[in-house]
């Protein structure tokens, strides 16, 4: 999933302070599984920031809505008939959201609840970790299902590299050496030798340092 | 035991603090209330196993967020202690009690009132 964190209601406090009548709209995707943009997290925000503006004299108005995602036209039209009532929206999406939303209502302001941060999973409740680094091109099938793109700090294709320590990378402490784990796992399972075998170099064509991409899927598109 | 604890607490049920949310909190505060406790089962007697502990953890986050704003963290506040403790319940209901007037009447009923 997209895994985002809260951003500080110092910071959406400011976003909105000329802003008497809000609309908080929250996304049931993946920001609902990570605990910080579904309908729960909307009535927390709507409430904190309603008790904020009260303490300041500058009571707001603020209508709360869920949507099915943020990241899909059809879901976004459904705030249509609504979407011009406010003074501004703010999206508790990931940062796909706020932007769908701008580019279906060029008229209205969009403002971001949450910092977006990695693809991950839940590894613990309430701890996420990166998993996938979106690069384009997956390779973990050579590494047993383990990516060093995601989860070397180096992104190193032949580690692990001489800042790997007891398993952990030298940043620090809470970090994995990656690279550790894929030898070792490659140790017990008799396939060492998998990784002293030549593969091609890795098409970083696809990656984001050919700017924003497109996934076009002809079967699908009418 | 015909204990006296101050009148204008309003006890709100629930089957486990498990059950008590942050919204919760929050809302009471929004709706006006000086301040809000959690009493719940002393820890580690939790029959749902971890519902008091979870309680805990959204009070401080409460705390937190009201720290935040500029409000006194104070206002809000986790208790333990067993359904037999009839005499402590009335001690932490008073204690409470003292606690909030000290703080005075919350900022967002001020507002709201004004």
């Amino acid at each position: 999933m997209i895994v985002a964190n809260p951003k500080p209601i110092s910071e959406i406090l400011d976003m909105i302070k000329d802003l008497k009548k809000i609309l908080i709209l929250g996304c049931k995707g993946c920001v609902t599984v990570c605990n910080v943009g579904g309908a729960k997290e909307v009535g927390i925000l709507a409430s904190t920031l309603k008790i904020a503006r009260i303490k300041g004299g500058n009571p707001v108005d603020i209508t709360e809505r869920t949507l099915e995602r943020q990241c899909d036209p059809e879901y976004i039209a459904q705030v249509k008939d609504i979407v011009h009532d406010f003074d501004g929206v703010i999206s508790m999406a990931c940062g796909v959201g706020p932007q769908f939303l701008s580019e279906a209502y060029p008229k209205q302001r969009f403002f971001p609840a949450v910092d977006t941060t990695f693809f991950g999973g839940a590894v613990q409740h309430g701890i996420w970790a990166e998993r996938c680094a979106g690069c384009g091109t997956c390779i973990i099938h050579y590494f047993d299902g383990m990516c060093p793109i995601a989860r070397c700090s180096k992104s190193l294709m032949n580690g692990p590299c001489g800042g790997s320590a007891g398993g952990k990378c030298e940043i620090s402490k809470d970090v994995d050496c990656i690279w550790d784990m894929i030898v070792r796992k490659k140790m017990e399972q008799g396939r060492l030798d998998d990784l002293v075998r030549f593969k091609p170099s890795k098409d970083w064509r696809t990656a984001r340092d050919g700017g924003p991409r497109r996934s076009i899927r002809e079967e699908l598109v009418i | 035991m015909r204990l006296s604890y101050p009148s204008n607490i309003k006890i709100i049920q629930v089957p486990c603090t498990g059950r008590v949310d942050i919204i919760h909190l929050l809302k009471a505060i929004e709706d006006g209330a000086d301040g809000v406790y959690v009493a719940g089962c002393l820890e580690g007697e939790c029959h749902y196993l971890t519902g008091n502990l979870k309680a805990r953890k959204r009070v401080n986050h409460v705390k937190k967020i009201l720290m935040d704003l500029g409000i006194e963290p104070e206002r809000v506040e986790m208790y333990n202690l067993s359904a037999g403790e009839g005499p402590r319940f009335a001690e932490i209901a008073r204690e409470m009690y003292e606690r909030i007037k000290g703080l005075g009447p919350s900022p967002v009923k001020m507002k709201n009132a004004a």
